[in-house]
């Protein structure tokens, strides 16, 4: 009987398991045919929710008319009486950014000093990077590792201290004193110059790094073919090297140009009063002025000033490589 | 005939012949490392000359300081009778094709090559002209406007040798110029190489690790060896009169066998080998006295090998099985067992083709293996 039994488990079981396996075989097979698209949907999952989405809620504020209540702006979608649906968008606010002055200019104020930070950035960072590159391994470890040590201590402190460093009684307005180069302290603190000190000094990491990570891969025989052929170093440098590091360059920039045109801290700690950048404009829309719908507003057209030159970039490079090919 | 014609081929027989490469006591240091140890070497306009031998020989070293990407620790280097030692490389007479090739990939084939003539401040017309004719030589014509990406390992070769040549270098340095091709392509531009280089005169500098290639491509070959030169001469000097068993053993196939100088005449020498014992004769003469120990040095493909035993009782003959063959089409390596468990290596070629797949010598056949007094070579070291 228990053999029967057996048997007939045995008989059972294989007969019902075939099928679920088979089924078990085709899943998996399905997921490792397609880990590759969930390993990238989950990212681009996250992206969705804290950064697609909020977005959009900014956008629909940003077209939605302000009014003295909480949330302090009124509704896009309301509900008229016989069931009409009422959809109410409003450009006006992004026509008051346009008409007002005060706002072009801070734009325009932004993309400049963010502009400029990003150029000495580079000019500072371009030959850091290609320091560390040629350094040897050892070395080059440790170079990479003080690049990445600031981090370690927290932002909002580096750039206070950048405040006891350059004020009227701070230390470089001392050791120029004292040395005797000047006889009273000069103005540091507050100007556009502490921003862009400010600015060069927290974002040059953001350059390096992309440069770096870039000129790693350049074949320094290449260099070495360069002046084979009869070139001096410094055209050596423009013809072969320069070129080939363009994509670090492009990376690197967009990298500190994009952050530092936002940058909200540095000019309020460094610049005071006296430097107007789109970061505090749009903080005094939305704290001081509690209008949410102009203070959204700015933030698009923020937006819309950084993505669109890149836009435009990559259609170029686009239709460069269409070209090539 | 006279004297001096007989030298135009080898020009480094030519007592009054002026070296156009001079290379005096170079040493190169990296760290405690000795990468290149204390070289002599004079080479002769017009020569291909190649530096053969394993990775970490200092082959590699020595073109890098001849090129100038490398500042000797010591010595002196002399090209065309001018001391390029402190010269750097940008202002040497001296063009160097890569191993890597280091095209510049943002650059087409065209701006490649024209990138040294370019720096030299050449009128645009005449670059022009130039990288023409060197696209045609090297049957690039229609590819001067691909990146070099687009294009096959081979052409690339040739791309790199175009520009290396085009500035029309005293000196030509090549690394490892044909060790990324295959087989057949590698083959066919060792011809082309020969060619251009015998076309244009210029003095190659070859280095390279495949044997093969040093002795199809050089007029003369320097084997090196922990910085050192090992053995200096042209392919045959050193294939058929090895100096020394690494010699012998690292260019080409060879059997070693070991023994005693019994007897030293003016034109033949006498070595019993032991294990497996037998007597050698060689046709020349050795400076070592007689009892020395020396090894000497038989080519696989000078043995020859027979199904009936010698008539006569003579030396260079031995007894042995057929152990193991290798058909490899034109011609077939056998391993024959002889006494004292040696295996000896012999090739013979496949003149016959074999009836019925029955070769002429088939595995545990017993034969007779026996070489002519000129085959042999006696080793020192």
């Amino acid at each position: 009987m228990s053999q029967e039994n057996n048997s007939m488990a045995g008989f059972n079981t294989s007969s019902y398991k075939l099928p679920n396996t088979s089924l078990w075989q085709k899943l998996s097979h399905k997921l490792q045919k397609n880990w590759k698209s969930a390993v990238i949907f989950i990212p681009f999952f996250w992206l969705l929710l804290f950064f697609l989405a909020p977005f959009f809620i900014v956008l629909k504020i940003s077209l939605s008319e302000a009014t003295i209540a909480s949330p302090p702006y009124l509704p896009m979608v309301s509900w008229l009486d016989e069931g009409i649906v009422q959809i109410k968008i409003v450009i006006d606010n992004f026509a008051y950014l346009w008409e007002d002055d005060l706002y072009v200019d801070t734009y325009i104020n932004s993309v400049r000093i963010a502009g400029v930070s990003t150029f000495i950035c580079l000019l500072l960072g371009y030959p850091i990077a290609y320091a560390i590159v040629r350094a040897p391994q050892t070395t080059k470890n440790i170079l990479l590792l003080l690049i990445i040590l600031p981090f370690w201590t927290s932002f909002l402190l580096r750039v206070y201290a950048w405040i006891g460093l350059l004020s009227d009684q701070g230390s470089i307005n001392d050791l120029l004193l004292y040395i005797g180069i000047i006889d009273e302290p000069i103005r540091l603190l507050y100007t556009q110059f502490a921003v862009y000190v400010g600015i060069v000094y927290t974002y040059l990491p953001f350059m390096i790094l992309p440069l770096y990570a870039n000129m790693e891969k350049l074949d320094l025989t290449l260099l070495e073919a360069a002046s084979d052929l009869g070139s001096k170093p410094f055209t050596t440098f423009l013809t072969v090297t320069l070129p080939l590091t363009i994509p670090g360059i492009i990376a690197g920039s967009l990298l500190v140009f994009i952050p530092a045109t936002g940058e909200y801290v540095i000019p309020d700690l460094l610049g005071g009063g006296n430097v107007l950048m789109i970061g505090r404009v749009l903080y005094n829309e939305f704290a001081a002025n509690f209008d949410w719908p102009v203070a959204s507003a700015v933030a698009i057209a923020l937006l819309l000033v950084l993505v669109l030159p890149m836009m435009l970039y990559q259609r170029i490079q686009a239709q460069e490589v269409e070209a090539k090919q | 005939m006279s004297q001096q014609d007989s030298y135009i081929d080898r020009p480094w027989m030519d007592p009054e012949a002026e070296p156009f490469i001079k290379i005096q006591g170079i040493t190169k240091h990296f760290d405690d490392f000795i990468a290149v140890d204390n070289i002599d070497l004079e080479i002769y306009k017009g020569e291909l000359f190649s530096l053969l031998g394993g990775s970490g020989c200092g082959k590699t070293t020595l073109l890098r300081m001849l090129a100038g990407f490398e500042t000797p620790s010591a010595g002196r280097i002399f090209i065309d009778g001018i001391d390029m030692t402190d010269i750097p490389p940008y202002q040497r007479p001296v063009n160097m094709m890569f191993q890597s090739y280091a095209l510049f990939p943002h650059m087409s084939v065209e701006k490649n090559i024209a990138y040294g003539l370019n720096r030299d401040g050449i009128d645009k017309h005449e670059v022009k002209k130039r990288v023409e004719e060197i696209l045609e030589m090297v049957e690039l014509g229609p590819f001067g406007k691909r990146k070099p990406h687009q294009l096959s390992g081979g052409q690339r070769q040739r791309v790199a040798l175009a520009r290396a040549l085009v500035k029309r270098p005293k000196v030509l340095l090549l690394d490892e110029p044909l060790g990324a091709l295959d087989k057949r392509l590698r083959e066919q531009t060792q011809f082309e190489l020969m060619n251009i280089q015998s076309e244009l005169g210029i003095t190659f500098v070859v280095v390279t690790h495949d044997q093969e290639e040093a002795m199809t491509l050089s007029t003369r070959i320097a084997v090196m060896d922990t910085g050192r030169f090992v053995q200096t001469g042209t392919p045959t000097e050193i294939y058929e009169y090895p100096e020394s068993r690494l010699i012998a053993s690292f260019i080409g196939n060879t059997n070693i066998f070991e023994g005693r100088i019994t007897k030293n005449s003016a034109d033949h020498v006498t070595v019993r080998a032991k294990n497996p014992e037998c007597d050698i004769r060689i046709d020349h003469g050795s400076s070592v006295p007689e009892g020395t120990k020396v090894w000497v040095s038989v080519r696989p493909e000078k043995i020859k090998l027979s199904n009936t035993p010698p008539v006569t009782k003579a030396p260079n003959q031995l007894r042995g099985i057929v152990s193991n063959i290798g058909y490899l089409g034109r011609l077939s390596t056998y391993h024959v067992k002889v006494e004292g468990d040696t295996n000896i290596e012999v090739t013979s070629p496949n003149q016959i083709r074999p009836k019925d797949g029955a070769h002429a010598f088939d595995w545990d056949d017993e034969v007779f293996l026996s070489w002519d007094d000129s085959s042999a070579a006696v080793l020192t070291k």
